[in-house]
């Protein structure tokens, strides 16, 4: 029971921590929607590169992907390497950087209020923003179960699912509500630095009770050396390069990701954080994957439903570490959670509300707006994660895939004056079209010249479809761009940078 | 001329870059080194490597890509 209390007592105490940084924030915050959603574009480099970091950063860093690595072993960090580690900055460059200068200029918000100034359509605005939506939601929705479960697990059921759920969701509400970008950016950061150092000090601990690397190595060697190889039926090539692919592609377009293009104070947080972003992914990933790997051979079982990692813990460190590293969990749960209700609201707000129900809403009373949306958007998802609909959860673990499938269209826009509306909107609507197919409707055995073939898999011969869709995104959207003609309130300059 | 090759330069190295990144040539490899498989030192190195190459871009020709002139 006393242990019980201490865990419990760390979880909340590091949730009220969160909550008086969102306090600290709100009283240097404006009451205007710029400063609300982007912090006035003043993010230094610290606070961009950690709070971009934790965004990405959800369940799979301490749970998922420790679980991959003592199931199939380690090569999950080459993926992560490849994907966050090396193609996210280059997008972070080709992207983010091209979207920074044109947001400096034109002082966008959203993607979709920068898609739809540019080729002037408000269709366009409505569709990118409920695309994003469409995908967005059943992804809070997955982080809502995965903190319900951590607590559940934690207290041993002392804490049901339900409750725990709505613990984590009224705190994120209210420091949202409160705090806007600039408190979110402030707690990432520290959960950021946080989940660094309890898995740097996990990591030592186990293994100075095992005889360091080579020892936890050599156990490994004797139970599972299959892992130590690089490769095997699961990580296929095709597997790697999937993965790595539509996941990075997919990054960039996440409405929380994608907005932080938009807050770096100068161009040199930009690049001081593309520089340091490979590193960081090696930081992280390296020693809670290698934990994982290294669990197996350490005669580690976990039982059914229990993630490896706190398991692994409470064998080796003491009861209030245990607890440290479920709440650098619930960190990594919250901060992608608070980013994506945030511009989850904006999107709805700016891009949808105000184009298409009240054009004249001011500034500030968008700002008030966007609160209650974040109120209202952590409600739905909180109250559909109660009953856990199987589709959703579907959708959530193909959210990746789905918002790779904005990339190229876009890419295409940002660098080719050519890019016509009709163009851009068939490259997202045809690529959409295509993936949602594959998502949703069931597989079709095939006979073909002799092998069969299954239609509308989620994979075709170890490839991610995703990637298809995707080849076919930017093909429509050039193809289309060069068959028609731009539409007289289009203005391909708004793209243009530094030319005045 | 030169801004060609000097572009094409960058996108041959960046492919290096992405394209090693999980050291292919040491398929099935099962050798470890002080602990751990030696295509993971590789990986560490290579990402290392990678900010290096990344800091050299930011401090040449970051801006020359976006029409960007310094202002």
């Amino acid at each position: 029971m006393a242990e019980l209390s201490l865990q419990l007592g760390i979880v909340v105490g590091y949730l009220v921590l969160a909550l008086g940084i969102g306090l600290v924030a709100y009283r240097v915050t404006e009451n205007v929607a710029e400063d609300y959603y982007l912090a006035n574009r003043s993010i230094g480099t610290l606070v961009l590169l950690f709070t971009t970091f934790a965004t990405l950063l959800s369940a799979f860093t301490f749970f998922g992907g420790p679980n991959l690595a003592y199931a199939r072993g380690p090569e999950w960090i080459l993926v992560m390497g490849v994907m966050d580690g090396v193609l996210f900055a280059i997008l972070w460059y080709l992207i983010g950087y091209k979207q920074w200068l044109i947001g400096q200029q034109e002082g966008y918000v959203t993607l979709s209020e920068m898609l739809g100034d540019r080729f002037g359509s408000t269709r366009l605005r409505g569709l990118v923003a409920g695309i994003s939506l469409f995908w967005l939601f059943p992804y809070v929705m997955l982080q809502q179960m995965g903190a319900g479960e951590a607590l559940t697990g934690l207290t041993g059921g002392a804490i049901p699912y339900w409750a725990g759920a709505a613990l984590i969701t009224a705190f994120m509400i209210l420091y949202v509500v409160i705090a806007g970008m600039r408190g979110v950016a402030w707690t990432d950061t520290i959960q950021g630095l946080f989940m660094l150092s309890v898995v740097w000090i996990a990591l030592g601990w186990v293994l100075s009770a095992v005889g360091g690397p080579s020892g936890a190595t050599a156990a490994l060697e004797s139970s599972n050396p299959e892992f130590l190889a690089l490769g095997s039926d699961f990580y296929t090539p095709a597997y790697i390069i999937s993965t790595a692919v539509v996941i990075a592609f997919g990054v960039t377009m996440f409405p929380q990701i994608n907005q932080r293009f938009f807050v770096a104070g100068s161009d040199r947080v930009l690049k001081r954080s593309f520089v340091l972003w490979p590193a960081l992914v090696l930081l992280l990933f390296v020693p809670t994957f290698l934990l994982g790997t290294w669990a197996a051979g350490l005669g580690i079982e976990v039982p059914e439903g229990a993630n490896v990692l706190p398991v692994l813990l409470s064998e080796y460190t003491p009861a209030w570490f245990a607890a440290l590293v479920i709440a650098g969990a619930l960190a990594a749960m919250m901060s992608s959670s608070d980013s994506m209700l945030l511009s989850g609201s904006s999107y709805f707000i700016r891009d949808l509300y105000r184009p298409f129900v009240d054009p004249t809403l001011s500034e500030s009373r968008e700002a008030w707006l966007a609160r209650g949306g974040v109120a209202a958007f952590a409600t739905a998802t909180f109250v559909a994660s109660l009953s856990r609909p199987g589709t959703l959860i579907e959708v959530g673990n193909t959210a990746f895939g789905g918002f790779a499938q904005l990339t190229l269209p876009v890419m295409v826009a940002l660098y080719w004056q050519g890019t016509t509306r009709n163009g851009i909107l068939a490259g997202i609507v045809g690529s959409q079209l295509l993936y949602l197919s594959h998502v949703f409707v069931p597989a079709v055995p095939v006979d073909l010249a002799g092998t069969t073939v299954s239609l509308f898999a989620r994979t075709y011969g170890g490839w991610d479809v995703a990637l298809a869709a995707m080849a076919l995104g930017a093909l429509l959207t050039v193809g289309v761009s060069l068959l028609t003609t731009p539409a007289g309130d289009e203005d391909d300059s708004r793209f243009v940078v530094g030319a005045d | 001329m030169t801004a060609r090759i000097r572009t094409l330069l960058w996108v041959v190295t960046f492919s290096v870059i992405v394209g090693l990144s999980v050291p292919w040539f040491l398929w099935g490899d099962p050798r470890t080194a002080a602990g751990l498989p030696i295509w993971l030192w590789w990986h560490i190195g290579w990402m290392g490597l990678a900010s290096v190459v990344f800091y050299l871009f930011t401090r040449t020709d970051w801006d020359r890509y976006m029409g960007v002139t310094d202002g």
